[in-house]
């Protein structure tokens, strides 16, 4: 355990390390917009089936294509999302809002206006709280929106967007519904952001608001970036990076626009950090101008006329409330509270499926700690292996609380144990690991006389050895342990072998002593 | 044998419909009587950008088998109606008037025209308008100029200019058009035929292509008041598609409909008729003005008090709404960009980058003043000029929605003329669009105000000696179509006006077609 808790916590140290060469005399002002598209079964205004990764252009109808004549139709599931999301941010949940029309033209937008929520967000003025080695810091949530993902250009012709010859476009992902949740500008440093992020995604992927999949792009991350003399209250312009596809990306964005901005400061070149876009290249490692003066984009925001205000009762708002799965961070004050360390807590709720598999195992009867342990260990191995979450295990909790039992209660040994969880991860077991265990012969041997006498086998089939332990070479006693464990295919109970083992050694030694 | 053109009928839809359930004209006939007419005087008068014949046939042969099989006919079965091109037809090109949806087939029916079909309706074809709906005279089409069929010199109005001329002459048994600030009302005024704007949200917009996304509402154009209702009890109530669609409670349209012999006297006796001041007076033609004093004298002697009411805000509505309604079309109308659907440019540059496919596609697919009023809306919607204009016009269509509510407190119906003029001759407003838009003063109030109403034919004046209709307009209470409706049946069945005369392109062709 100690070791895992190292590796994990070494990136923060490097972390740590670049954040003070900046934070002699500067300081970051970091804020994070995060696109979440939401868990819904079918789109937000219309009923094509809200879908990753189908064929191109197989998920759309004439709403979503923006076919004239065509009105949008809310789903309130995504409405639903919204509010649990707002209740786990701590937010205002607006019992009126609106939604507005964003406009712009662009071959992925098929309206030539995305709908969204411009003035009265549904959510707003809520915060997040996350544990970092500092302690628990607490980011401010300014707002969160409904609002619907564009179709896909796909540049053909040539590997990026510069040199294609024509570009093809995949409606598939238009009409999706998003959260756009804003932060305040209240991260101070890469690492405080990825926390945020982090939990974020925790939060949407526990409660089911989203996946969370940074790679597919169901949760996308544009962090504002700006720096200033540390003491100044005034914030440094700012400068939105986008195009992280994961958490360490992320980091490494920021921290790598941190000091390129600290650069041009310190090197009297201010001016030259101007209000942009830039996005970050993972191949070299580094942030590039998308484009400037976004200040001048004018989006004609005006009320959505094909669209009712949205209207949210107090009942709506209890039916979620109680329909709520646990929070993260109530998890993580659960298995505290258990007795568990810090850092295993850490590792246990960090994944919905982890801490599903560990509550079902506890619920089987298993005892924190030792489930906690297996799970941890060999489990998380074999998990990292066969690269898949704990739920594309085969193996159930219940098998997981009955193993332990088995150990506990002295039918098998831990040894055993640790050589049958391949099968049972396999799910081998899942009828009753007892009947596998009995089936496959790995009952532990616990029988006195049967212990007795394949304890006397031994010392009768080595008698030289045995003469050597009784002239004093005690060492010897290893020995006969493992011919025993040998004798027995590893299933004698070790306890009670090593009783009457030395029980008979030291009868040995004395009737030796005694001859002499 | 009746005439479709039979003086003062009540309901030529219940005839028509009445005829095919008794199979005593199948609704193949009828089709075929209405497609003659069509294409006789189609030649004179342009109401059409698409002809639906073969599918109109093969639908009323569908009615028929479906009559033949012993199914109960549908209150529409066999009825001939024409589509305005704004609204989707599946399968069947829908222009909106418009060159970027040249060749556009829709891959949907409007929920209104589904429900047409549902019960029973064939659709002969699709009616030409101003396009995208911007225009009061049909002249703004992308493709034809519509003839009035009174004068052919003359507009039909618009923008449902189309649907108007085509049940004028005889084109169609009724049509449906669209309304945004007058485009059903204006053009049944021009052409002498009923045209009904119900309240905003009682027809479902699905399918219909937007212009005023929060003003267009579909409704009937029709010989008759009866008929309207007959179309409305159709195509009103709730729909899954449309979340600004109305989820109020849908009476029987014609249930208060009498029989004309079934009217008493004074029938109208208590009914509270409010003449709206700023709609009378300088300005409007006098001609206009003395088919609305009729109107006004003959619901007096039917029992009604009529009084005049004064509005303060209604001046303020034409301005409110020119801003409002082309704020949303500035918005509604950035689909047609040439990537999905619709005529895409395909010249050198267009091919070269989106910014040239885009100029290029929305510089030759869209009409003069289909751009006048996006760059209009794309400027008052703009950074900065929000405040001053999109947002004021909100709060004015506020005060003007908040003055006729509070003025129909006061009276049961509120009445004023359709438009200043009857219909003027072709060309001679459309080089000034402020003349043009001043001439939605006395409709675009109502839809600011969502509110229902109907335009029935209450006379004539003769202009070069040209006799050219004149529609009165009555307004309602929000979702009481069903006694507004009733107000404007016993004025048209008692006022001896509908009927009483007929458009120059169908004069000497009454028995033409029977139904």
């Amino acid at each position: 355990m100690g070791r895992r808790a190292a590796a994990a916590a070494a990136p923060a140290a490097a972390a740590a390390a670049a954040d003070t060469s900046v934070a002699q005399e500067y300081e970051a002002v970091i804020g994070i917009e995060t696109h979440v598209q939401l868990l819904t079964r079918t789109k937000a205004f219309c009923s094509c089936p809200n879908q990753y990764g189908d064929e191109p252009n197989t998920n759309i109808c004439p709403v979503c294509m923006g076919h004239p004549g065509s009105l949008p139709m809310l789903n309130q599931e995504a409405v639903n999302l919204a509010i649990r999301a707002g209740i786990a941010l701590n937010a205002n949940i607006a019992r009126r809002s609106k939604f507005d029309r964003k406009q712009y033209f662009y071959a992925d937008l098929p309206k030539g206006y995305q709908i969204s929520q411009y003035d009265v967000p549904v959510c707003s003025a809520g915060f997040l709280e996350v544990d970092t080695p500092e302690g628990v810091k607490r980011f401010g949530i300014t707002r969160a929106h409904l609002e619907e993902d564009a179709g896909k250009n796909v540049h053909g012709g040539a590997d990026s967007l510069s040199g294609s010859s024509h570009t093809l476009v995949d409606f598939n992902r238009a009409g999706v519904p998003l959260l756009e949740i804003v932060s305040e500008p209240d991260m101070r440093s890469a690492r405080d952001a990825a926390a945020y992020g982090a939990e974020l995604r925790r939060i949407c992927r526990f409660l089911g608001i989203s996946d969370g999949n940074m790679a597919e792009g169901s949760m996308r991350c544009d962090v504002n970036v700006s720096v200033r003399p540390k003491g100044q209250e005034q914030f440094g312009t700012k400068v939105e990076v986008k195009n992280m596809n994961s958490f360490s990306n992320m980091q490494k964005a920021i921290e790598f626009e941190i000091e390129r901005q600290v650069s041009l400061l310190q090197a009297g070149r201010g001016a030259e950090v101007v209000q942009e876009t830039r996005l970050w290249d993972e191949g070299r490692q580094e942030t590039s101008s998308m484009r400037t003066k976004e200040g001048l984009a004018d989006y004609r925001y005006f009320p959505e006329p094909d669209l009712p205000d949205l209207e949210i009762m107090e009942q709506q708002i209890e039916q979620v409330k109680a329909s709520m799965a646990e929070l993260p961070v109530a998890k993580r004050e659960r298995y505290l509270s258990l007795g568990l360390p810090k850092a295993d807590v850490l590792i246990l709720a960090d994944e919905l499926a982890t801490a599903d598999f560990f509550d079902a195992a506890m619920a089987a009867g298993a005892p924190a700690k030792a489930a906690a342990n297996w799970i941890m260990g060999d489990i998380m191995a074999a998990c990292k292996e066969r690269k898949m979450g704990m739920d594309g295990l085969a193996i159930t909790p219940g098998a997981l609380a009955e193993m332990i039992a088995l150990i506990e209660g002295g039918t098998i040994s831990g040894k055993i144990a640790k050589d049958v969880l391949p099968r049972l991860l396999d799910g081998e077991g899942n009828a009753g690991v007892k009947a596998f265990v009995e089936k496959e012969g790995l009952v532990q041997i616990s029988d006195e006389s049967a212990v007795e006498a394949m304890v006397d086998a031994v010392l009768a089939a080595n008698p030289n050895q045995l003469a050597q332990y009784c002239s004093g070479k005690t060492k010897l006693a290893g020995f006969f342990t493992g011919q025993v464990m040998k004798e027995s295919a590893g299933r004698v109970n070790p306890g009670l072998m090593n009783k009457i083992l030395m029980k008979k050694l030291a009868a040995a030694a004395a009737a030796a002593a005694e001859a002499a | 044998m009746r005439t479709v053109c039979a003086a003062a009928q009540a309901s030529l839809l219940k005839s028509i419909q009445q005829n095919v359930a008794t199979k005593q004209q199948s609704a193949v006939e009828v089709t075929q009587a209405y497609l003659q007419q069509l294409k006789s005087v189609e030649g004179q008068v342009h109401s059409f950008l698409t002809v639906n014949e073969e599918h109109a046939l093969a639908q009323a042969a569908a009615v028929d088998a479906a009559i033949a099989r012993g199914e109960a006919a549908g209150p529409l079965a066999g009825v001939p109606i024409a589509i305005k091109d704004s609204i989707c037809t599946a399968g069947l090109r829908t222009t909106a008037g418009s060159r970027v949806l040249d060749s556009y087939l829709p891959p949907f029916d409007a929920t209104a025209v589904a429900r047409l079909k549902a019960a029973g309706a064939v659709l002969i074809g699709k009616t030409n308008l101003d396009e995208f709906c911007m225009g009061s005279s049909t002249e703004n089409s992308a493709y034809q100029v519509t003839r009035n069929p009174w004068d052919t010199a003359r507009v039909p109005g618009g923008s449902s200019g189309g649907s108007a001329a085509a049940v004028a002459a005889r084109q169609c048994a009724a049509a449906l058009g669209s309304d945004t600030g007058g485009s059903i009302r204006q053009p049944a005024h021009f052409c002498g035929v009923v045209g009904l704007k119900p309240s905003y949200g009682r027809i479902s917009r699905f399918g219909l292509i937007a212009y005023g996304s929060s003003l267009d509402c579909i409704g009937p154009l029709t010989h008759s008041v009866e008929d309207a209702a007959r179309l409305l009890n159709v195509m009103a109530g709730p729909d899954s598609s449309d979340a600004t669609c109305s989820k109020e409670a849908v009476p029987d349209f014609t249930a208060q409909l009498q029989p004309v012999d079934a009217v008493a006297d004074k029938c109208l006796a208590g009914l509270r008729v409010g003449l709206i001041s700023q709609t009378i007076g300088e300005g409007v033609a006098p001609g206009v003005m003395a088919a609305v004093n009729g109107a006004l004298q003959h619901l007096q002697q039917l029992g009604a008090e009529v009084e005049e009411v004064s509005l303060p805000t209604f001046d303020l509505g034409l301005p409110a709404y020119y801003v409002l309604a082309l704020s949303e079309a500035s918005s509604n109308l950035s689909r047609y960009d040439g990537v999905r659907y619709g005529q895409r440019a395909s010249d050198d540059a267009a091919a070269r980058d989106l910014r040239h496919m885009y100029a290029n596609t929305r510089g030759a697919g869209l009409g003069p003043e289909v751009k006048r009023r996006i760059l209009m809306g794309s400027y008052a919607l703009s950074a900065g000029y929000y405040d001053a204009y999109y947002k004021r016009a909100q709060q004015v269509r506020t005060l003007v929605q908040q003055e006729l509510q509070a003025a129909l407190q006061q009276y049961d119906v509120l009445l004023c003329p359709t438009a200043p003029t009857p219909a003027y001759k072709i060309g001679e407003k459309n080089c000034d669009p402020l003349a043009m838009y001043k001439g939605d003063l006395m409709t675009i109030n109502i839809n600011l105000a969502g509110l229902p109403a109907v335009t029935v034919p209450c006379g004539f004046t003769e202009e070069a000696g040209v006799q050219l209709p004149v529609g009165v307009q009555f307004v309602g209470r929000m979702f009481e179509e069903a006694s507004l409706l009733r107000v404007a049946h016993v004025y048209e069945q008692t006022a001896g006006v509908a009927g009483s005369a007929q458009p120059q392109v169908v004069a000497g062709r009454e028995q033409l077609v029977a139904a």
